[in-house]
């Protein structure tokens, strides 16, 4: 799925990386808790995230998340943008909740990054 | 930076409390692993314990010092700070387990995955603290296997 795709699913607005929109996008994982999306994210994911704190921004890097997708309406703060645009991470927002968010990502085939067991 | 044939060396300095340059110097470390070619599997590895630690140190310490020490075996992480120590590191090295404050739970830390998290990241950890002086922590991972 490309970016531009999730962003129209998503009715979301672009706040940074407008020339990024044809990234390829395979997987996904939502969270607002950037200890958890570090313990447990994969490189080349697409962040779902409701904090908008420059945080956020940092560990998508750290991850090498290819980019953000703030979930509630939320926006990053002006330290977030410029460390969005330097390290190329296309940031865009939504006004949907998280659940709907993923949601609707998930039932249109972006997968997440399950650590569950395959089930015999 | 000091350089030699097979040996580099670097050290960064971190303040306690400084949220905002929080994550400044693993981002750097990142930079570093980057421009040298190492296998992007292996820098992400990497740069998740350097910013745990980092934020460790952000959170809960006066000051600290991170040093990177890359040699053509392995990389090495080397954490020294000033601050409150740990009491109980078994119990900090449990998931869940968390000290933290309202603040560092706003932003989207404190949740007791640090520490956990850079002992799965790393191929040896090592991690040894005095309450009421601070903690070192010793973090390698190897660059001669398959990670």
């Amino acid at each position: 799925m490309t970016l531009k795709e999730i962003k129209e699913l998503l009715q979301a607005e672009v706040i940074t990386g407008d020339d990024c929109l044809d990234m390829e996008i395979t997987s996904a994982g939502g969270s607002d808790l950037m200890s958890d999306v570090l313990a447990f994210g994969k490189p080349g994911i697409l962040l779902l995230t409701g904090l908008s704190n420059a945080q956020s921004v940092r560990t998508a890097n750290i991850i090498d998340a290819k980019a953000i997708v703030y979930v509630r309406g939320k926006k990053p703060d002006k330290i977030g943008i410029e460390l969005a645009r330097e390290k190329g991470i296309p940031l865009l927002s939504t006004k949907y909740m998280m659940y709907t968010a993923c949601g609707l990502l998930f039932s249109h085939g972006l997968s997440g990054v399950s650590r569950l067991p395959h089930k015999k | 930076m000091m350089n030699n044939e097979n040996e580099l060396s670097q050290h960064f300095e971190i303040t306690g409390g400084d949220f905002s340059k929080a994550g400044k110097t693993s981002t750097s470390i990142k930079e570093i692993l980057q421009e040298i070619g190492i296998d992007p599997l292996i820098i992400v590895r990497m740069a998740i314990a350097a910013y745990e630690a980092e934020m460790n140190v952000v959170m809960y310490a006066q000051r600290g010092v991170l040093t990177l020490n890359i040699t053509p075996e392995k990389l090495r992480l080397k954490l020294e700070d000033e601050g409150p120590g740990i009491e109980n590191i078994d119990l900090a090295m449990q998931e869940g387990f968390s000290t933290a404050t309202d603040e560092m739970r706003e932003m989207g830390f404190g949740a007791g995955m640090g520490l956990p998290n850079i002992k799965k990241n790393a191929d040896k950890f090592e991690i040894s603290s005095t309450p009421g002086k601070g903690t070192s922590l010793n973090i390698i991972i190897c660059l001669d296997k398959k990670g």
